[in-house]
């Protein structure tokens, strides 16, 4: 019993290290550019960055679904940021890519990959360094918007990517006839 | 010494109910009235591990119950007692009671007091009354030996059998506990000792002579012991040959019965280990692991080990390769082939289980209903080791018991009623599985009335759910049982007749890629066949080409590919286009239109159209080409996305790209709604 508790000790020690390390954590986000802007994702959650190659196309669903793509056995939903966010269609070009990010709802994990126009970097934020989404006219309702981050003079804004992908949010968020290419 | 016993509640629970499964199909093949005394004694076996393990695990309520259940069972297993219809009714509801108790000290939820005790009494007035004066008498001594022998005590000779100390147990442990039950003495036969250089570590060599003096009562002593029956010789007597005559009555009896079993314990136990693992997986219904037999993962082992040597062989060719060596790359390209398939025969084996697993539920059941409704009959099972996918084991349960309960209920009549058609009194119910090409077939049959097409008629147009001038066949009123919200049974019983069964029946299936139908010959019986896929991963499918995309049709579900001339297509004004084939109107889906994908192919009479036939409904598909037959992996859409209507999932073809797998029931509701949803666009 005695070196249980002393293992257990031990632990506790390790285990407060880290959470007074947490105080002032700096987290890593991966931005990418949409449309001028720089957005960033949570990079634990980003599982690989693939140049863009054609997908399956799947009937009756919302246009910002492009399709189906094949990810080593998966099948993986690949949503287009740009119509997703109601901005105009851009063509793909060789910098087009998709960021493969797992997706967390309560019922299970997903990995969905996202079309973005291109990415740019991985930053570290700090987290008092976050401020609050003001309600500004911007391309992406801050509800799908977790932070503002300034970075090297350049405004990030982080994704709550949960909720932007949740499968069950789609139909009411973007009705076709927002669709500014109609 | 404490040990942390609640690591292995999980495993006693699990080997519980494993116990009471083999206590109820022994139990059920005691029916018949001779009692056959390895039955007897594999019911006793069960019950009496229960009443070990829960006595250790501190579950009183179940170690008290077991205990009745248990002396009763000795009775029998003696002779002493008659195996009566009445005592196996008894029998089969304590293993229920038990089952249920497990259940819910196993989720922490109460226990069904009330049940538990009304059981307990009946069982200790059987345990009382009706039997012979034996039992009486061995009441008497059962509460003397609770006292012990004053001051007396037990001599016991302890000798493990070699592989003892491999299942965990240490004779050292069990010393002291004896200890503490009073005063012991111990002596070592060291007789069977090797020599050093002979001797192996792990197995035991020692016998132990001891002679424990104290208050303890045999029951004490035996719990001791009670983890290594069967993997020791174990002699236990008592001191005092004045004790009480009862007593030493009872001793000898539980001591001829052990000297008996000592030897056939032994052999049973491998025994009853390969039954414990065929009953195991039973248990696996809700579970997500699987118990594969050994020999099914050293093939799989094998095969990965010749796909790694054809792949380095192709490795090696690849480095040089020139056009002198291509013979040697169409080989190895047909061997990595071989070994692929066989790879993949080989993995999907190890998802197959017996249907039995499924089957094994209803002996039960008939029994139980069978008496409910006061109806004789008999069960045969036929085809039990036929083997289909685990997932699709575990979702046809249900389907299954609302057939063979309807057959129960509806099929077979009443015993005076048989009599009076001619037929034998005692009604026949034979369940069937078999393969026939590509798909498993279970067949539901009774010899009883038939579907009476009058009344389900009747039924049906007092529901509106025909029109009352429709002229159909027998066939087609048949079919009418599986529409939603149909019953005809005359008086809603509990069995079935709410009719809520069969359109769940008919929707189960089809989830599982299965169909139903029914024949039926008044007055002869009834026949309910299920049809399903051997497996839920792979599907054969034809692929076909639209635009630019790639679909798979499944292959049971085309009927024929055809080209079709303009002289054969109709338009009916504002629904949409068919065609006629033979002597039938069939209504063409467009793919283009249903899954809007730009297409080049714009008229019918360019393209092809595949038939297809899914609930009775028959509908050609308009696609641009067919492109061939192949095997396809299914994958879930679901898994990343979510459900589409009219597609079942998607697939990887060869050259890495995803095609979608189609729903053909999902594509035909689809393709109904959607000309009123293309009008108000």
């Amino acid at each position: 019993m005695t070196a249980g508790s002393t293992e257990l000790q031990v632990n506790n020690q390790e285990y407060s290290v880290v959470e007074l390390d947490g105080n002032d954590q700096t987290e890593q986000y991966l931005t990418f550019a949409l449309a001028g802007e720089y957005y960033g994702v949570d990079i634990l959650r980003v599982q690989e960055i693939k140049g863009w190659i054609p997908v399956t196309h799947i009937p009756n669903t919302p246009v910002y679904i492009q399709g189906v793509l094949n990810l080593r056995g998966s099948i993986v939903p690949i949503v287009d940021m740009r119509l997703r966010f109601n901005m105009k269609r851009e063509e793909y070009t060789p910098l087009t890519v998709i960021i493969v990010l797992s997706v967390k709802s309560e019922i299970h994990e997903r990995i969905v990959g996202i079309v973005v126009d291109a990415v740019s970097d991985v930053v570290d934020v700090q987290n008092d360094g976050i401020k609050p989404a003001p309600n500004f006219g911007g391309a992406v309702s801050t509800e799908y918007i977790s932070g503002l981050a300034s970075v090297n003079e350049q405004m990030i804004m982080l994704l709550n990517i949960d909720k932007m992908l949740a499968t069950d949010d789609e139909s009411e968020v973007l009705p076709d006839k927002n669709d500014p290419e109609k | 010494m404490t040990v942390d016993m609640s690591q292995f509640l999980e495993t006693f629970y699990e080997e519980s109910f494993e116990g009471l499964d083999i206590m109820e199909s022994s139990l059920l093949n005691l029916d018949a009235g001779a009692a056959d005394e390895e039955v007897i004694n594999n019911i006793f076996r069960a019950a009496h591990s229960i009443k070990g393990g829960s006595g250790t695990f501190g579950l009183d309520a179940v170690a008290s119950f077991t205990h009745v259940l248990e002396t009763l069972l000795d009775e029998m297993r003696d002779g002493r007692r008659e195996v009566t219809g009445e005592a196996v009714n008894l029998l089969l509801q304590s293993v229920d009671c038990l089952r249920g108790m497990l259940s819910a000290l196993r989720s922490e939820s109460e226990l069904d007091q009330e049940n538990i005790d009304a059981l307990h009494s009946e069982l200790e007035d059987m345990l009382h009354g009706g039997a012979g004066d034996v039992s009486v008498s061995e009441k008497v001594e059962d509460t003397n030996t609770g006292s012990a022998s004053d001051g007396s005590g037990w001599q016991i000779f302890f000798r493990p059998l070699s592989h003892m100390l491999l299942s965990g147990n240490d004779p050292v442990r069990m010393l002291k506990e004896l200890r503490e039950l009073g005063e012991l003495s111990v002596e070592v036969d060291t007789s069977t000792l090797p020599v050093l250089s002979e001797l192996i570590p792990e197995e035991s060599y020692l016998a132990w002579n001891m002679i424990l003096t104290g208050a303890a009562s045999r029951e004490l002593v035996d719990e001791v012991f009670a983890w290594v029956d069967g993997d020791c010789e174990l002699i236990i007597n008592p001191i005092e040959k004045q004790a009480d005559i009862a007593e030493a009555a009872e001793n000898n009896n539980d001591d001829g019965v052990r000297g008996e079993l000592l030897n056939d314990r032994r052999m049973e136990s491998s025994d009853r280990r390969k039954s414990d693992r065929r009953s195991a997986s039973a248990s696996a219904g809700e579970s997500t692991s699987i118990r594969v037999g050994i020999d099914k993962v050293d093939s799989v082992i094998n095969l990965v080990g010749e796909l790694v040597i054809t792949q380095s062989m192709l490795g090696t060719l690849g480095e040089d390769f020139d056009m002198s060596k291509i013979k040697h790359l169409t080989d190895g390209l047909s061997q990595l082939e071989r070994n692929t398939r066989e790879l993949q025969e080989e993995v999907m084996r190890m998802r197959m289980l017996p249907i039995s697993f499924t089957f094994s539920r209803f002996p039960r059941m008939v029994h139980d209903v069978s008496q409910k409704l006061g109806k004789k009959i008999e069960l045969q099972l036929l085809g039990e080791q036929t083997e289909l996918d685990k997932t699709v084991i575990e979702k046809i349960g249900d389907p299954l018991v609302h057939l063979v309960r309807n057959s129960l209920d509806h099929g077979i009549e009443a015993p005076a009623d048989r009599l009076a058609a001619g037929k034998p009194e005692t009604g026949i119910l034979l369940l069937n599985a078999f393969h026939r090409g590509g798909n498993i077939v279970i067949e539901v049959k009774d010899d009883g009335n038939g579907l009476n097409t009058k009344k389900i008629l009747s039924k049906a147009i007092e529901r509106g759910l025909v029109s009352a001038d429709a002229n159909m066949s027998d066939e087609e009123i048949n079919a009418l049982i599986f529409l939603p919200g149909f019953s005809t049974a005359d008086v809603v019983s509990d069995v079935s007749g709410r009719g809520v069964g069969m359109d769940v029946v008919r929707s189960n299936i089809h989830s599982l890629g299965g169909t139903v139908s029914v024949e039926s010959k008044p007055g002869v019986g009834s026949t309910f066949t299920v049809k399903l896929p051997l497996t839920l991963a792979i599907l054969d499918g034809q692929t076909v080409s639209v635009g630019n995309e790639v679909y798979i049709v499944p292959l049971v579900s085309i009927i024929e590919s055809m080209q079709v001339k303009a002289e054969m297509l109709n338009y009916v004004a504002g629904k949409g286009e068919v065609f006629r084939l033979r002597d039938e109107y069939l209504p063409i889906i467009r793919l283009h239109e249903a899954f809007g994908v730009e297409s080049k192919v714009m008229e019918i009479t360019e393209g092809l159209l595949v038939v297809v036939e899914t609930e009775g409904k028959h509908v050609g598909l308009f696609v641009d080409e067919l492109l061939g037959q192949q095997q396809v992996v299914i994958k879930s859409l679901e898994e990343n996305y979510k459900k589409v209507e009219g597609i079942s999932g998607a697939t990887i073809l060869g050259d890495g790209s995803v095609a979608l797998i189609m729903d053909i029931p999902g594509l035909i509701r689809l393709s109904s709604i959607q000309p009123d949803l293309r009008q108000s666009a």
